[in-house]
């Protein structure tokens, strides 16, 4: 296997830091939800712009180790420097926001607000092994298949609670997470996407074959939880998820922002250098994989509950295709991102279906128009703009918060490389 | 033995055609460093046009190489469009634009073609050949599928090692900027060899066709396992993509014969994870050195 | 005739040529000499190509090379051998002349220039089916310095021929590159850290210095001038 670094081993940080005077604390809107931390931005050896280190302008004015999101220098509300804390009181604020938010609309939308929670958790977690840790994988949607068929199976033929359920689904796609990363640590780029391919294409077929135990055509049948006393049923399933979707996330940002978030970046960035500079390599793959993986085998729990089913058909190929879309589009190794990218996924189908009808393009067109736009969405995006809505927005605010201040970087200030990049034999120099 | 017999012999067409597949990946590896996860998809779209193109009573031989035209132009079209703005970027970037192509081009060809799956007709009958008093699962077609990877194979190996633009395809694949400080066009070779790799996806789609229920998603699984024999021969070796071509598809032929044939991509799976683990520059490929 | 006036090429941040004006007259050798990471390879790759300036002009016979492929100036006449050689090691001795020749001979012109190569350098002409990774270094850069001339170029641009070699091979190589330049009329750029064995050879010299001309004079002037060679070329 050809071993030429993928990656230009660079982080960012070179540039300096942009000039401020007091700490400045961030604060974003409620409605915005999860912080996003520190190093959440787009990382620049992956997905961002250009391999040259400064070319991309995100990194040129956010070095490592400062917070992006600095929307207004409010010295009037400090917020906790603590991550934890800071989190914390997003996901109050959040959680608030939501119940009132939840409260107030219909069971279809509630529904619909709960698989937007449930593919946030899915794309959180491949959002950390992807973005943060640089591994790309195909296989999140056979994660989310354990997961929803662990719940399955559990429910068909045990009488346990629906929380150990969950909590086993948990686990298992967890487990599952590990015995897959351990040989993916080996794997590169390509390499590793095709094995994670494959491995989509593999899982689900396993219930095709012992169609006893997992329900064959038909699928399992879930049954939703009971809600308490008098909540709506759609209503207190919604808010489970929305609550796992917030805890989640809160879990993740903290791991982003601790020792182990550096060293998925590191890792990401250039392995070599991750390994003689002490960080053990391959266990921290397996754990970004294993991450990702319970991440995806909760949300598939949470899908099995939304559809009240659970069958193959829910998890094809293609599931795996449009997390890895919904993620690049909202912003690769953002958790915010994946907000972005959950609510594409949920609203995707409803909308090429509109399409679809309203240029009259027949029942062929409407069907696929959702593989199209996703398609489109991954050449696009990744050709035009890699950093994602997230990284998008996170640009608007800075040039903004520039204009607001008039101070900021000068314009230019890291001039992008001009030259020709390609590998050559020389050694360079002279 | 006659179930073994047959699987064997299936196996050995299933693999010329995974051999095929790999071949196109193969190419376009040792050209960019890209695996082209949408080559699968390509061939679905070409051979699409073929059976447009048949339905609308053209002689099959024309739509044959109509199907092959349009894989030419296709791969050409694509690496310049898609590929080439993605030169010197990280390299995760071209592994999601040809992911994106991927399901871009299995919706086009749904919206386009219809989804509902239809057959596609055989060159050549696909009736078990007769020896002595057995049927054996090897028809005409099946040799027709033969004959052509071997013809396909025999005219890289011809193409390569004996023709100046051979020369220059593998200048440019083993040292890009020396071959341009000696005059040789990188660019329009890059472009030459995502042509011909599509060609060879075109070609295998065709073969395929005529054995599966002909839907927009019939060459997922055999992108997969193709990926499965270039990266079981070495991504980057010719001759590599051809032997695990074969091995794959026995492998994979025993596996679904006898174990049943929702496991076979399981089985893909596992013949993956074993090279990896084991030799993961495969078969026929030469380990590079490390660069620090 | 070679002429480059106030070239300056940065990578990034890093400025790696400020100003450089010289030129090369038709037939002549250039040495270009200085300290590591003065510049002088940085010089050869944006001649050739490889790299963009970000102003100053570079042209040769009149024509402008800024803008151009790489393709396009080898086609000028241009020839650069890498540092390091870039010999093609996957490919035979005889493949690594032969692409040399692809762009512009003929079938039948290709053989002949061939040969007039193997008369050159006969260890080629013995090694033709060998495998380029089984050469030694001298012969590498017999092989480099030959595939350059396969194109019968009319501008040699060489950097650090002498990188790696014994002594003796050293000098048979400068001593083919003068005659060369003399019998053919090949303009020679030559960057060297073998500072003795390049003025020996060379008409002209240019001394580099963190990217900038410290003199672009006579070789011979520059050879007496004992304090310029004391400060910048470290004898």
């Amino acid at each position: 296997m050809s071993s030429i670094p993928d990656q230009p081993g660079v982080t960012s940080g070179a540039a300096t830091p942009p000039a401020s005077g007091p700490t400045v604390t961030p604060v974003t809107p409620v409605s915005e939800g999860k912080t996003g931390a520190p190093d959440d931005k787009l990382p620049d050896g992956v997905l961002s712009g250009s391999g040259e280190p400064g070319a991309n302008d995100l990194d040129a004015q956010w070095p490592a180790g400062r917070d992006p999101i600095r929307l207004l220098d409010a010295r009037w509300l400090r917020l906790p420097r603590q991550p934890l804390l800071r989190h914390l009181l997003f996901g109050a604020v959040t959680a608030v926001g939501f119940y009132l938010l939840t409260s107030s609309l219909s069971a279809f939308n509630n529904f619909r607000i709960g698989e937007i929670a449930l593919y946030t958790i899915a794309l959180a977690g491949l959002s950390l092994l992807t973005g943060t840790n640089g591994q790309i994988s195909l296989g999140q949607g056979a994660f989310m298949a354990v997961g929803a068929y662990t719940l399955g199976v559990l429910m068909t033929h045990t009488h346990w609670p629906l929380a150990v359920d969950v909590l086993a689904a948990i686990v298992l796609s967890g487990a599952l997470g590990v015995v897959v990363g351990m040989p993916a640590t080996r794997l590169k780029g390509p390499y590793l996407a095709g094995m994670t391919l494959i491995l989509a294409l593999a899982l689900p077929r396993i219930a095709d074959k012992y169609t006893v135990f997992f329900g064959g055509d038909q699928g399992l049948t879930v049954t939703a939880p009971t809600p308490p006393g008098t909540i709506d049923p759609q209503r207190w399933l919604t808010w489970i998820q929305l609550a796992g979707a917030i805890i989640v996330l809160i879990l993740l940002a903290n791991l982003t922002h601790s020792r182990f978030g550096r060293s998925f970046r590191a890792v990401r960035d250039d392995e070599i250098a991750a390994g003689l500079s002490g960080i053990h390599v391959a266990r921290t793959k397996v754990l970004a994989f294993t991450v990702a993986a319970s991440c995806a085998g909760l949300a598939g729990a949470f899908l099995g509950l939304s559809i009240g089913v659970v069958n193959t058909g829910e998890f094809s190929l293609s599931l795996s295709i449009y997390l890895l879309a919904g993620m690049v589009l909202g912003g690769a190794g953002s958790m915010l991102g994946a907000w972005w990218g959950a609510i594409v996924i949920v609203f995707m189908p409803g909308w090429s279906n509109s399409i679809a009808n309203s240029f009259n393009l027949g029942s062929a067109v409407a069907a696929n128009l959702s593989l199209v736009i996703f398609g489109l969405v991954l050449i696009v995006v990744i050709m035009v703009v890699p950093m994602g809505i997230q990284g998008g927005i996170g640009w608007l605010a800075q040039r903004a918060l520039s204009l607001i201040r008039g101070v900021g970087q000068p314009r230019g200030s890291r001039a992008p490389p001009d030259i020709s990049t390609t590998p050559d034999i020389t050694t360079g120099g002279g | 033995m006659s179930l073994f017999v047959n699987l064997t012999l299936n196996g050995i067409t299933n693999g010329m055609i995974f051999a095929a597949v790999a071949l196109g990946l193969v190419f376009i590896w040792r050209a960019t460093h890209i695996v082209n996860f949408g080559q699968g998809s390509m061939a679905m779209f070409t051979t699409y046009l073929a059976v447009t193109l048949l339905d609308r009573h053209l002689n099959y031989w024309l739509a044959f190489a109509a199907a092959l035209v349009a894989g030419l132009v296709m791969g050409a079209v694509i690496e310049t469009i898609l590929i080439r703005p993605l030169a010197g970027k990280p390299a995760l970037n071209p592994v999601i634009v040809t992911l994106g192509l991927f399901i871009l081009l299995e919706g086009m060809a749904g919206s386009i073609f219809g989804i509902g799956s239809r057959s596609f007709p055989p060159a050549f009958s696909q009736a078990g050949l007769t020896f002595g008093h057995t049927k054996v699962a090897f028809s005409h077609f099946d040799v027709f599928i033969l004959i052509a990877v071997v013809a396909l194979m025999l005219g890289t190996l011809a193409l390569f090692r004996a023709t100046s633009l051979g020369l220059r395809m593998r200048a440019a694949a083993f040292a890009p900027e020396v071959a341009r400080l000696l005059g040789v066009r990188v660019g329009r070779i890059l472009t030459l060899g995502w042509a011909l790799a599509a060609v060879a996806g075109s070609l295998a789609g065709l073969l395929v066709a005529p054995t599966v229920s002909f839907s927009p998603n019939f060459m997922d699984l055999v992108l997969v396992y193709a990926f499965t024999a270039a990266v079981l021969g070495g991504l980057d070796s010719p001759v590599g993509a051809l032997v695990g071509g074969l091995v794959t598809g026995l492998a994979l032929s025993y596996v679904g014969g006898y174990l049943g044939s929702s496991l076979e991509p399981l089985g893909a799976l596992a013949i993956l994870m074993v090279v990896l683990s084991a030799r993961p520059e495969g078969l026929f490929s030469r380990p590079a050195p490390r660069r620090v | 005739m070679l002429d480059v006036e106030e070239l300056s090429v940065s990578y990034g941040a890093v400025q790696a040529l400020r100003g450089v004006t010289f030129q090369a007259q038709d037939g002549s050798v250039t040495a270009v000499l200085g300290a590591n990471g003065a510049g002088k390879t940085t010089l050869l790759r944006t001649v050739s190509g490889l790299v963009k300036q970000q102003s100053g002009t570079v042209s040769y016979d009149g024509v402008k090379l800024s803008g151009l492929s790489v393709e396009n100036i080898v086609r000028l006449g241009v020839s650069h051998v890498p540092e390091g050689r870039g010999v093609i090691e996957e490919l035979t001795v005889e493949e690594n002349l032969r692409l040399g020749t692809l762009w512009q001979f003929s079938h039948r012109q290709r053989r002949s220039v061939l040969d007039e190569i193997y008369e050159l350098f006969p260890p080629l002409a013995e090694g033709r089916s060998r495998m380029a990774s089984t050469l030694s270094g001298g012969e590498r850069q017999m092989l480099a310095i030959g595939r350059a001339l396969s194109s019968k170029p009319t501008l040699l641009l060489l950097d650090e021929p002498s990188l790696g070699l014994a002594p003796l091979v050293t000098a048979q190589i400068m001593a083919l590159v003068r005659r060369l330049a003399r019998e053919t009329r090949l303009t020679v750029v030559l960057v060297e850290q073998n500072v003795r064995s390049a003025l020996s050879i060379a008409e002209e010299a240019v001394v580099i210095n963190l990217g900038r001309v410290v003199i672009a004079d006579r070789a011979a002037t520059v050879a007496a001038d004992t304090q310029l060679r004391h400060h910048y070329l470290g004898f």
